[in-house]
């Protein structure tokens, strides 16, 4: 078994799970006022600190939230509402073309629903954010934008944005800029307040933690009216009851991944390496999709012409390979994913799509796997897709 | 796997004899929200989480297929462009032709699996010919007798010796949860069932005349002729009455001049038949056997015909409502082993023989129909080419008139 997408949910790392079992025999709750409550709370402020510490932000910056989805929505409409409110004047979102749905969709909602304008930022081939696109939109809408968000890096094709000169274009124009950093805590070094971000998603189980806990960092002075209401147990911002057990596993993974990031990188990039120069070795006419520079080092991402992702997937999976073809899926049918198609790929070229993502328990034995079984999967692929008519 | 119990019982015993089995949903609705919700149909998200959790019961892998485009083309713009011709097509036999074992099929045995598994109530005999269920009520080889040898070759259907009951009773035992789930009987396309609404969303409004096949007289309006279905009496809206004070039927179904004719129900009455595109696996022919018109039909003796591209059908005992667009299946009896398909073709028109017909003066009267732009004629006692509309008129119609034609599931 080749587990190759990590990014997808990468296994708990054991100290993650060790201090998660441990606080979960545990009883409190960290609002509660009593010896047991306080005891909850000082888990969960300690991995706060944690958390802030290992990301270069305040513990006060530091929302917990059910994952990154929610902190997404949070930062999105949260932060919308909140300038709207301030002033009618701030009616419009900016965003990249190649958000996680979890922007993308919360974007489109206050678009169909709040009565936001919308303004979408191009990517170019290698799925990368052009700084003076933003320039534009600012100089254009300066006095109208709410909010803007660029992720980090992408979570098909592995591509960094240019985070700190976005954020710094956003910041001159006094608006707060949000990024999606899910995909590159312990990948990439990711710091909160060097970034001059406003507010940054993270999440739990793409570090190691557990799924169904994550944070959003937001800066002390950024306004943002709550999604929940409730207890106000998160500044007010996000209320429910604090999952003290995830929240110290989150705690625990993050700073651990954050700490052996340079040396992660550095193994895991290398397996990366590898494994791209075979397969394009394996499959002379693939297509490697994303940058080459600036990219997540587990990341590898391919179109394979003439056969269909979600056959190449079966295939694999088979043989014991697990992969994505990175898109969105609905009644588990495969979309065009809208990444690829932004950075200017055609639908078949977006649907012969195949993401292998590599992680903390990668190894050079799975990267064989996967070249074992590669050549006769794109060879079948291929004929599957050949008897039908073209779209 | 639809999600259903047939698929999924069926599933479990391939996987049990041993093969290496894969589980495949077919998506085939564009939006997965736009076709029918709710446990009675296919297509739906809760019909894909069905499949899912059976496969898992099983122990087998589970993907959805994204057949949606090829499912639209093949299945739903044929079923509109029939009716619009004025026959009366059967979705299901044609997804069985062009999607379970074609789309399907096709991809799978590129992809390298050996044959597609089925929960079809049918047999297939060592010999590779169709046959059918031990279940008679339940029994789909009419919707499979469109399938070619090659096909068949390829289809395994695990269910055959089986009645509903007893698959029913073995997905509960294997602990499947979609053991008591309700049998699907409706078009899955048509979510609320309303084929007539459907097909006037699709084909708009066109009033036309409905026309008296005896005396050639405009009886009544209708609102688009795609909505008569061939046997219907009730809700013709009649503002003539009858010579003789009888109930009139629908005869046929005319597109060139949007005219519904009706008639008596003596006029109903064809005993020959004839169809296109047979599909037959090697009897020689003329042969003595049974024909069945349509889905869960009654079974006519007739001498059966095959020369080139046409099937002959000399019905020994007279059929009423035969619609063009419907199959014929040949069925030589086997009561030990399960009727034998011998072949199948699609209808195009039913006509009474000359020496039958009561009163030469209804063949001058009729209107020279000529249905569909694929030749099918209507000839005197009208039958030749017609529009069922499913759910249209099915209770209203009288005895051995199709109840709900092509609307059968599977």
């Amino acid at each position: 078994m080749a587990y190759l997408d990590h990014a997808a949910t990468t296994p708990m790392l054991a100290e993650a799970l060790e201090a998660y079992v441990a606080a979960a025999r545990e009883v409190g709750n960290p609002s509660s006022l009593h010896a047991a409550g306080r005891h909850a709370r000082r888990l969960v402020e300690e991995s706060r600190e944690r958390i802030a510490a290992a990301l270069g932000a305040r513990p006060s910056e530091v929302v917990f939230t059910s994952g990154g989805t929610e902190s997404d929505n949070l930062a999105a409409k949260g932060i919308f509402w909140a300038r709207r409110s301030a002033s009618l004047n701030h009616n419009r979102v900016v965003a990249s073309s190649v958000e996680h749905h979890a922007v993308m969709d919360a974007v489109e909602w206050l678009g169909a629903h709040e009565g936001a304008q919308v303004s979408w930022l191009p990517v170019d081939a290698a799925g990368r954010v052009d700084p003076s696109a933003l320039a534009a939109v600012i100089d254009q809408y300066g006095d109208e934008i709410a909010v803007i968000s660029v992720q980090w890096a992408n979570n098909e094709v592995g591509t960094a944005q240019p985070v700190g000169e976005l954020s710094a274009l956003a910041a001159a124009a006094g608006i707060p800029f949000h990024t999606d950093a899910v995909q590159a805590v312990g990948q990439v070094p990711v710091d909160f307040t060097a970034s001059g971000a406003a507010a940054m998603t993270v999440t739990g189980h793409k570090v190691g933690g557990p799924v169904g806990v994550g944070a959003l960092l937001l800066g002390r002075d950024v306004a943002c009216t709550p999604l929940l209401h409730g207890g106000g147990q998160e500044r007010d911002v996000r209320s429910g009851t604090l999952d003290t057990p995830g929240v110290v596993a989150f705690a625990t993974a993050v700073e651990a991944t954050v700490k052996a990031q340079e040396e992660y990188a550095a193994r895991v990039g290398a397996l990366r390496d590898d494994l791209v120069a075979r397969v394009r070795k394996a499959v002379p006419d693939v297509i490697y999709n994303g940058a080459t520079e600036d990219r997540l080092p587990g990341n590898a991402h391919f179109s394979f012409p003439g056969c269909e992702g979600d056959a190449l997937l079966l295939l694999l999976d088979a043989q014991g390979i697990s992969c994505s073809t990175g898109s969105a899926c609905s009644a588990g049918v495969a979309q065009p994913s809208h990444v690829l198609i932004a950075m200017g790929a055609d639908d078949d070229r977006a649907r012969s799509s195949l993401r292998f993502t590599l992680g903390h328990t990668s190894t050079a034995a799975d990267v064989d796997a996967l070249l074992a079984a590669l050549p006769g999967a794109v060879e079948r692929a291929r004929r599957a897709a050949a008897w039908k008519t073209p779209r | 796997m639809s999600g259903g119990v047939d698929s999924a019982v069926a599933a479990a015993r391939a996987h049990d004899a041993g093969h290496d089995v894969t589980g495949v949903h077919l998506a085939l609705a564009r939006n997965p929200q736009t076709y029918r919700t709710g446990a009675r149909g296919c297509c739906t998200l809760e019909d894909s989480r069905d499949a899912r959790r059976a496969a898992d019961v099983i122990g087998i892998p589970f993907y959805v297929w994204d057949m949606a485009d090829q499912f639209h083309e093949s299945v739903v713009d044929d079923f509109v462009a029939e009716y619009a011709a004025g026959r009366t097509p059967n979705p299901c036999l044609r997804c069985n032709e062009k999607i379970k074992f074609e789309a399907v099929l096709d991809r799978a045995v590129a992809l390298g699996f050996d044959a597609v598994v089925t929960g079809h109530h049918a047999r297939l005999g060592a010999d590779g010919l169709l046959r059918r269920s031990v279940d008679d009520a339940k029994d789909q080889s009419y919707v499979l007798a469109v399938l070619t040898g090659d096909k068949l070759s390829r289809a395994i259907f695990p269910l055959g010796d089986s009645t509903k009951a007893q698959v029913r009773d073995e997905a509960a035992a294997r602990g499947l949860a979609v053991a008591d789930k309700p049998d699907s009987h409706d078009i899955c396309f048509i979510a609320d069932g309303d084929t007539k609404g459907f097909l006037q969303r699709r084909l708009g409004e066109a009033p036309g005349d409905i026309v008296d096949a005896r005396t050639g007289e405009k009886v009544g309006t209708h609102n688009g002729a795609y909505a008569y279905t061939v046997g219907q009496r009730k809700g013709l809206d009649l503002r003539v009455p009858a010579a003789d004070g009888r109930p009139r039927y629908v005869l046929s179904i005319t597109p060139v001049t949007n005219t519904v004719t009706v008639g008596s129900r003596q006029d109903l009455e064809v005993d020959l038949v004839t169809a296109t595109r047979p599909i037959w696996h090697g009897e020689p022919t003329p042969v003595e056997c049974d024909v069945q018109l349509r889905a869960h039909g009654e079974v006519v003796p007739a001498v059966v015909t095959v020369d080139g591209g046409t099937l002959t059908a000399r019905l020994l005992s007279p059929a009423r409502g035969v619609a063009a667009g419907q199959a014929i299946v040949a069925y030589r009896r086997d009561p030990e082993g399960g009727d034998v398909v011998l072949g199948s073709a699609t209808i195009t028109a039913g006509t009474r023989s000359p020496s039958d017909v009561a009163g030469s003066a209804a063949v001058a009267a009729a209107p020279a129909a000529v249905a569909g732009g694929a030749g099918s004629s209507s000839a005197a006692a009208g039958a030749g080419s017609s529009s069922a509309a499913a759910g249209v008129g099915s209770s209203s119609v009288a005895a051995g008139v199709p109840e709900a034609v092509g609307a059968d599931r599977g």
